[in-house]
């Protein structure tokens, strides 16, 4: 048995009002702090926000982590029309945190959109909802409209001078939605295929007109960086990876549920302490830290901070931040076949890198994991894998290899035993 | 949250479509919605509905409808049973085993709808609900935790209000 580490004490700042009865409701809202961050940011001036972004190290929650204060530095000043878009599409298999917002409290995302917007001189947004998402519409609408109640949307929000309107966009099952571009084309009433990078949506997105496309969970944190300060926010996680984050913790432990702690914390940690261990006292054999396009890791990682540079340097990445644990009973090699298969099913097709060596990655999966296939299909999902990462149009391909490349290096026996 | 109801309503499409939107396209999606609404999919007619309206080519309004899997091109059943075939629901012994018992129960393969045209059954993508897996959807109701016992509860009561 290895020696535990100090438990993290943390006191949750973006799942602070998700337990409490009505934690969606404008009043329960506004009875905790709700938007004393707005009223703050329209004190200061749009540059003294974004260099207050930029200085707290927050970094994007949807799976890219990029600095989100120089994000909305790109967005040009001088262009006359400019567009915020909220990416509520959740899709990336283990991932149920921003569900738990919208639902929950979306006034806290809300206010952020409205701080974000003010601070890149948008004056229309567009929340693009996972069309599953039934609760997360009716809560997103009921949330605006409220907003729109007590002034802190529409015209010259609490005396400012600022306009802002947001209306609700549902989706229609696609995962491939939840990327930016694909997002974009779909809210233009398109089919949701990604488009060519650059111009990235920051130049020309919505209508080609600069578009800044954040998170659910990364807007949650805007309120509290204005309210407090960046100098406060940059105290907690680590040098690369500022902030509290919301670990999405499933699979095969006691406790399985979304925990809110600072980045840095260690995946033993979350597991062992928060998600009350893995069931039935058995051992941890594999884990995807970061969402299904994450790099598996192995039993013998679990010391690695939950952090953007240290989850890279271990192999994998921060992602979304979904923790799937896998015990020692687990499959792996069905593991990856079912993570690779809905990457393969989830395809749009458009480029072919993508969609023909994603059918011949799941058939070979498929070959290895019934018992029909030989070492040469090893290989074969070697091959397919170095071919596809990295060419496709956009990082669905990559994300699709992630776990075949991970699952072959690291568990490289359970294949082996598996083909003739 | 188990068991909590949600209006169908694609309300959040009537607020995207009563604020002005910069292009009549942006509202294909809700229009959509809005049209497979009475038959429970997209008949012919109201896709060419939906494309006289916005002024669009009915060939543009297939081309949408087609890549999203939650516009239908063909009759479904009154109850869409959605069992999720996720990872972490796979995990949490649900795929498998809770397709195979609500397939059982309905005399159903994932894929087909039963002959009284009540009920159709489809395993689908991570539901986002890993946190309490394994889940399912019937129509706009998710059902988390699910135990056989939860499904039958839930598949008698279904069946009561046919
Ligand atoms: C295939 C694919 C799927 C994605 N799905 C989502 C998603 O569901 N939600 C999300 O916020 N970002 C998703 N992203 C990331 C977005 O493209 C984008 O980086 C993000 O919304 C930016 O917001 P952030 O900087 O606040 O993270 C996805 C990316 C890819 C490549
Ligand atoms: S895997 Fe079933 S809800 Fe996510």
């Amino acid at each position: 048995m290895l020696t535990r580490d100090v438990v993290t004490a943390w006191t949750p700042i973006l799942l602070s009002r998700v337990g409490e009865p009505n934690s969606e409701k404008i009043g329960a809202y506004l009875r905790t702090g709700g938007y004393e961050g707005l009223r703050k940011a329209l004190t200061m001036t749009p540059d003294e926000i974004i260099a207050e972004v930029k200085a707290s190290g927050l970094r994007g929650r949807g799976g890219a982590g990029f600095p989100t204060g120089t994000k909305w530095g790109f967005i040009p000043k001088d262009a006359p029309v400019k567009y915020l878009a909220v990416n509520t599409d959740e899709g990336e298999p283990g991932t149920f945190k921003d569900r738990l917002i919208v639902e929950r409290d979306p006034h806290s995302i809300l206010e952020g959109v409205i701080i974000a917007a003010y601070a890149i001189g948008a004056h229309r947004a567009f929340v693009y909802i996972r069309g599953e998402f039934f609760l997360g519409v009716k809560r997103w609408i009921k949330a605006i409209s409220d907003a729109y109640g007590h002034g802190f949307l529409g015209k010259n929000i609490l005396g400012s001078g600022f306009d802002l309107d947001v209306s609700v966009h549902r989706g229609a099952g696609a995962y491939i939605c939840g990327e930016e571009t694909a997002m974009i084309e779909s809210l233009e009433g398109g089919r949701g295929e990604p488009r060519q990078k650059p111009p990235y949506p920051a130049q020309k997105g919505l209508w080609q007109q600069p578009t800044l496309v954040q998170n659910v969970e990364t807007l949650a944190n805007i309120p509290h960086i204005i309210r407090c300060g960046a100098d406060w926010y940059s105290t907690i996680g680590t040098p690369q990876s500022k902030g509290p984050k919301i670990f999405c913790v499933s699979g095969h432990v006691n406790r399985p549920g979304n925990y809110e702690l600072p980045l840095g914390v260690t995946l033993r940690e979350i597991i062992e302490e928060h998600a009350g261990g893995v069931r039935m006292g058995r051992k941890v054999k594999a884990v995807i830290p970061g969402g299904a396009s994450t790099p598996i890791l192995t039993a013998d990682q679990l010391d690695v901070p939950m952090a953007f540079e240290t989850l890279q340097a271990a192999g994998s990445a921060l992602g979304t931040g979904a923790v799937i644990v896998m015990d020692e009973t687990t499959d792996m090699v069905e593991v990856v076949r079912r993570t690779a298969g809905f990457f393969v099913h989830e395809s749009c097709g458009g480029c072919t890198p993508c969609r023909i060596g994603g059918k011949r990655l799941l058939e070979t999966l498929n070959a290895v994991a019934d018992g029909r296939g030989t070492n040469k299909d090893l290989l074969k999902l070697e091959e397919l894998t170095a071919g596809i990462t990295g060419i496709t149009f956009c990082p669905m391909g990559t994300g699709m290899c992630e776990p075949v490349s991970s699952g072959l290096a690291r568990f490289r026996s359970e294949f082996e035993a598996r083909v003739a | 949250m188990n068991g909590e109801a949600v209006q169908t309503k694609p309300v959040g499409n009537a607020i995207g479509a009563a604020i002005v939107d910069p292009a009549k396209q942006s509202i294909l999606l809700a229009a959509l919605y809005i049209a497979q609404e009475q038959q429970g999919y997209l008949t012919r007619e109201a896709v060419e509905r939906v494309a006289k309206r916005l002024g669009l080519r009915p060939g543009e309004v297939y081309s949408t409808a087609s890549f999203y899997t939650l516009f239908r091109t063909e009759p479904v059943g009154r109850y869409v049973i959605q069992v999720c075939d996720g990872l972490s629901c796979y995990l949490c012994d649900g795929a498998g085993r809770i397709a195979g018992y609500v397939g059982k129960k309905l005399n159903l393969a994932p894929g087909e709808t039963s002959e009284d045209g009540r009920f159709t059954l489809e395993m689908v993508q991570c539901l986002a609900s890993c946190g309490t897996a394994p889940a399912m959807r019937v129509n706009d109701q998710l059902y988390e935790n699910l135990t056989p016992a939860g499904i039958d509860a839930i598949l008698e009561r279904l069946m009561g209000e046919v």
